[in-house]
């Protein structure tokens, strides 16, 4: 490699990696909370079989799935402004993964409760507890318990996904990088440049996984046999 | 003598499946009421009715002297005959996130707002009973199945209810572990516990139960005093039972 090379990608390093810290970690801790919360909601709603709530949540799940990311991502950030509803590309971008997210999320939550043996959930009720009380304290532990890989691998996806925020003008680490490629022309070095940076964040992901699922283990939380 | 529970004619069909053809019982305060028969006779779902936890076609309860439709009783209602009420499962049914005392724990605290304090106090106490206060911080995965049944019992006791119903407590017990569990139900049957108990053990039934029910076929086909029903019971299925499970015994 010639020195041109190294020193690029040692003067862009920094300059990738900033948006990264400051755009790409937020936007995608922020959607997949939200999209968390989302989730255990709509995943609740079906388990609980409340007529009209759980036929909006199948929809919401429907559409969602059946529709790509970027499309949403252009409905709410250059469609919606024509019904006079203009948000900021930040805030579109986390609306829009949490929202995606969640659908998928969803299903993962939802059959891992369901993988939780029932008579927990008539022994919980059977000692008193209401059925919300059951699922929140007993059940969704579990389930959070088995579906934590899968969880964990949809976090690292949208890591990547983020990069899809540049087309709506969010400043995360692949627009960044577009930058300095029209300014440099050199799209080789710095895409592979800002791939590697991608690689770094999901490989320490990767270790909190890990770490993650030896901690719940610790805890009894292991796949019961009952 | 004073009626705790009683029932009226109780219905329930799965389908085409008759499984509870209209059944009725009475029991007093302190009973221990063993309910026998064949599989598919109905025990496990009436017992599984009197708690809602399957709910029967038709047929009314009464508890601690409240009427209940056991059709079409409310959450609410439901909520207030749990409270009241405890069920200890075949497979035990243990919280598999919860250790020991916290599964005993559980009922006090989060259904009746009890203190945390005082919930683990009478949560190990209840352990203790039981023989398993050196288990309490063991997670139910850690536990054999016998140690699971009692950790569960003590569940069920922790609550003060005035009735707890065992669906097949041993069945699914190894068994070298049903002595353990039955002779802590016999320690609570002496103490006055109301119980009323589906179980093919003919021998904890002719020993600890005050009344016996033979049933079959989705009916009662006899009731009464289990030394009477044992003995000399008047229906000839009953004998025909008795035999053949006091049989296996040997």
């Amino acid at each position: 490699m010639d020195n041109s090379v190294v020193s690029l990608m040692l003067d862009s390093f920094w300059k990738i990696l900033k948006p990264g810290l400051q755009m790409t970690i937020p936007l995608t801790l922020l959607s997949f909370a939200f999209a968390l919360v989302i989730a255990t909601v709509t995943a609740l709603v079906q388990e609980a079989k409340i007529p009209v709530l759980r036929q909006l949540a199948r929809f919401y799940i429907w559409v969602i799935r059946g529709t790509p990311l970027l499309v949403q991502l252009f409905v709410v950030f250059y469609g919606l402004p024509s019904l006079g509803i203009l948000i900021e590309p930040f805030p579109a971008a986390v609306l829009v993964f949490s929202i995606n997210e969640g659908a998928y999320s969803a299903e993962t939550i939802r059959a891992a409760i369901e993988s939780v043996p029932r008579g927990q959930l008539e022994a919980g009720e059977c000692v008193g507890m209401s059925w919300l009380q059951t699922m929140w304290r007993i059940i969704l532990p579990q389930a959070l318990r088995t579906a934590f890989p899968t969880l964990f691998n949809s976090l690292i996806s949208m890591v990547k996904d983020t990069s899809l925020a540049a087309n709506i003008t969010v400043t995360e680490m692949f627009m960044q990088t577009q930058r300095i490629v029209a300014r440099t022309y050199e799209p080789l070095v710095l895409y592979i440049e800002v791939g590697i940076i991608y690689l770094l964040m999901c490989t320490i992901l990767t270790k909190v996984q890990a770490w993650g699922e030896k901690k719940l283990n610790a805890r009894g939380y292991q796949r019961s046999a009952a | 003598m004073t009626t705790i529970l009683k029932f009226n004619d109780i219905r329930k069909s799965f389908g085409e499946l008759d499984v509870l053809k209209g059944i009725g019982l009475e029991v007093n305060k302190g009973d221990v009421v063993a309910i026998l028969g064949p599989s598919g006779s109905g025990k496990t779902t009436l017992l599984r009715g009197l708690n809602f936890l399957e709910r029967a076609d038709s047929g009314s309860i009464v508890f601690d002297g409240v009427q209940y439709d056991a059709a079409k009783a409310t959450k609410k209602e439901i909520r207030a005959l749990r409270m009241k009420t405890a069920f200890v499962f075949q497979n035990y049914n243990l919280f598999a996130n919860k250790t020991a005392v916290e599964n005993v724990m559980e009922g006090l605290v989060t259904a009746r707002r009890v203190r945390k304090e005082e919930a683990k106090a009478k949560a190990l106490e209840t352990l203790e009973k039981v023989g398993m206060l050196d288990w309490a911080n063991h997670y139910p995965i850690q536990l054999s199945g016998g140690q699971q049944q009692r950790v569960a019992i003590a569940r069920a006791i922790a609550t003060d209810p005035d009735i707890i119903f065992f669906d097949e407590p041993t069945s699914a017990l190894d068994p070298e572990l049903t002595g353990e569990v039955l002779s802590v139900m016999k320690t609570l049957a002496q103490e006055g516990m109301t119980m009323l108990v589906v179980t093919h053990e003919m021998k904890f039934a002719r020993q600890v139960a005050t009344r016996t029910v033979f049933m079959e076929n989705g009916v009662i086909v006899e009731e009464g005093p289990t030394k009477e029903v044992f003995e000399h019971p008047r229906e000839k299925r009953t004998q025909e039972f008795i035999n053949r499970m006091e049989m296996d015994d040997f």
